[in-house]
């Protein structure tokens, strides 16, 4: 039997300039497996969203989805072969209604991105479908709100619900919680556990409370100065020295852990 | 009937019912006036469709309202003496020319896509301007008569200025209804999104620039469409029309009126046109009292006229805010 891989990256480095962000990073994920990045500040966490998410290329290595070679594919189209994301800022459309913001994906999802005639209003189908994801990420009665009046918990959940439209395989959260008060937090820890149970879509999350990581993830990847310093169960992540070391012997025991 | 049709419909239908029995009411001058201003209307809503609905503020709309009104007068001297061919061929070649330039353009946003266009903007008013066999020069290509329009089968005469002004109408309704429809339907949202965040946009799978493109070169098109208008209007096809200060004219016209509002464009446009022809009536100064009272209008009307009318409007309606 042959090993399923969601998401492979090969030998990954990045540099901007002289600062090199990524240094032969490569790691591999099951679908349906829950995983977390983690590393301290400047590890190059982002960076390594922003690759596989192909918003900058890979200075070396490559990256494979579900098998086919993505190193130098424009975001869009890995949206379309299923890899979508979050960003670390809140990233949504502030002037639209929560409905638009969950049509927008579903327009392109459908392929009516450029049906220009028909009143979108017409298309019970898509709100109906819209409103469905909404409930899904407990944003119900909210639709005709402008996003910007909300508040900060809900604008995540929107951005959760804008991924969870196109029908996501793989959904790279930056820092979902970031920002959030304990019981928002609370909140999208059990909705991103509840939604990798419960669909087929598979999380990767990066996240700096460690508490959160060590609740969720089934397995973890540390980062430490753009390179790949363990991966593992959360056991072996905690009993790993190097990692201690890299958190400054401080934040793991500090949370508890 | 859904919301859409109900909401708009009526509004709509009285708009254009006063339109129609405008020149009733109106001396010939007024509906002359009046005719200028739907032009010039087609214009600056296409123009929006790129500002207000995109997010990008195009300074280039001027080269494709002027290479609609060259290419509508090169048909009527070159081609069939039709007014129908010269407005078709004034409809598409901008959007042919706007395919080209676009491709370019929405590679960029914000300030890099206004100069972008400001600078392809700047080459076609020199085209224009040089290139004399074709274009006539800087005289512009005036040597042409309007022919009759062929209203199936029947002529009319143009030089009447009301059987005129019902043909700008009729274009403009058009061309607004198409605009209508366009930013209403899931294409428009994403145009809305893209003026959002089009980074957003591009991460939920939709090629960004193939959007923005799209929205160019319907933008161009109907803008070639007003050009012809004022060519005819007119008597000819000039450099000027193509000149940067011209789409200067859009964008003042639609910030005037508001951006964020469909129509606020053509209140725009009517302000603008009214206030030039009143002012000049009374001072050859005209340019400083237009220039202060727009400063004024601006500033009293942060939304645009009937974007902010519009708002006290809806406040008055729904009661003040808890």
């Amino acid at each position: 039997m042959t090993e399923q891989i969601l998401l492979e990256v090969q030998e990954v480095s990045r540099s901007f300039g002289k600062f090199q962000a990524l240094s032969n990073v490569s790691l591999k994920i099951q679908p349906g497996q829950l995983c977390a990045l983690i590393g301290p500040n400047g590890a190059g966490k982002t960076t390594f969203y922003n690759v596989v998410s192909g918003r900058y290329r890979p200075t070396s290595g490559r990256v494979f989805f579900e098998g086919r070679d993505i190193t130098r594919a424009p975001a869009h189209r890995l949206v379309g072969m299923g890899l979508l994301r979050s960003f670390q800022i809140t990233n949504i459309f502030p002037a639209l209604t929560v409905l638009e913001n969950v049509l927008v994906p579903l327009v392109v999802h459908h392929g009516s991105s450029f049906s220009c005639l028909g009143a979108i209003e017409k298309r019970r189908n898509l709100a109906e479908e819209a409103e469905q994801i909404l409930s899904r990420v407990g944003l119900t009665g909210q639709s005709h709100r402008v996003v910007s009046t909300l508040a900060y918990g809900d604008k995540r959940l929107i951005e959760i619900a804008i991924v969870l439209a196109r029908r996501p395989r793989l959904v790279l959260l930056d820092e979902p919680t970031a920002g959030m008060n304990p019981e928002e937090t609370d909140r999208m820890i059990r909705l991103i556990k509840d939604l990798s149970e419960r669909s087929d879509t598979t999380f990767f999350i990066t996240e700096h409370d460690m508490k959160v990581v060590f609740s969720v993830a089934e397995k973890i990847f540390v980062l430490n100065q753009g390179g790949l310093l363990a991966e593992g169960s959360p056991e072996e992540i905690r009993a790993n020295p190097h990692v201690k070391r890299a958190y400054l012997g401080g934040s793991l025991d500090a949370a508890g852990l | 009937m859904n919301s859409l049709l109900r909401g708009h419909v009526l509004p709509a239908s009285l708009i254009l019912l006063a339109l129609m029995a405008a020149p009733l009411f109106l001396s010939m001058y007024g509906v002359i006036v009046l005719t200028e201003i739907l032009t010039m209307s087609l214009f600056a809503l296409s123009f929006n469709l790129l500002f207000g609905y995109t997010g990008l503020l195009s300074f280039g709309q001027a080269g494709f309202f002027g290479a609609g009104s060259y290419f509508a007068v090169l048909t009527l001297i070159h081609g069939p003496d039709s007014l129908w061919a010269a407005m078709a061929a004034a409809f598409i070649g901008s959007a042919v020319l706007a395919v080209v330039i676009g491709w370019f353009c929405v590679r960029l946003d914000e300030i890099y896509f206004a100069i972008l266009t400001l600078g392809f903007g700047m080459m076609l008013f020199t085209i224009a301007h040089n290139w004399r066999s074709v274009t006539g020069g800087s005289d512009g290509l005036g040597n042409f008569t309007l022919p009759e329009l062929n209203l199936f089968g029947w002529g009319v005469n143009l030089f009447n200025p009301i059987n005129f002004y019902f043909l700008v109408l009729l274009i403009t309704a058009l061309g607004a209804l198409l605009l209508f429809r366009v930013v209403n339907s899931p294409f428009g949202l994403l145009l809305r999104g893209t003026r959002e965040n089009s980074l957003r946009v591009s991460f939920v799978g939709a090629n960004v620039r193939a959007v923005r493109l799209f929205a160019f070169i319907l933008a161009g098109a109907l803008a070639g469409l007003a050009g012809a208008l004022f060519a005819f209007f007119n008597r000819i096809a000039s450099p000027e029309m193509l000149h940067w200060s011209f789409s200067g004219k859009a964008v003042l016209m639609t910030i005037l009126g508001g951006s964020g509002v469909y129509l606020g464009p053509a209140v725009g446009a009517a302000i603008f046109f009214v206030l030039e022809h009143v002012i000049t009536a009374y001072t050859t100064n005209w340019m400083i009292f237009l220039g202060g009272i727009l400063v004024v209008l601006v500033l009293a009307f942060p939304k645009g006229v009937l974007g902010s009318l519009l708002g006290l409007l809806t406040r008055r309606w729904k009661g003040p805010k808890p």
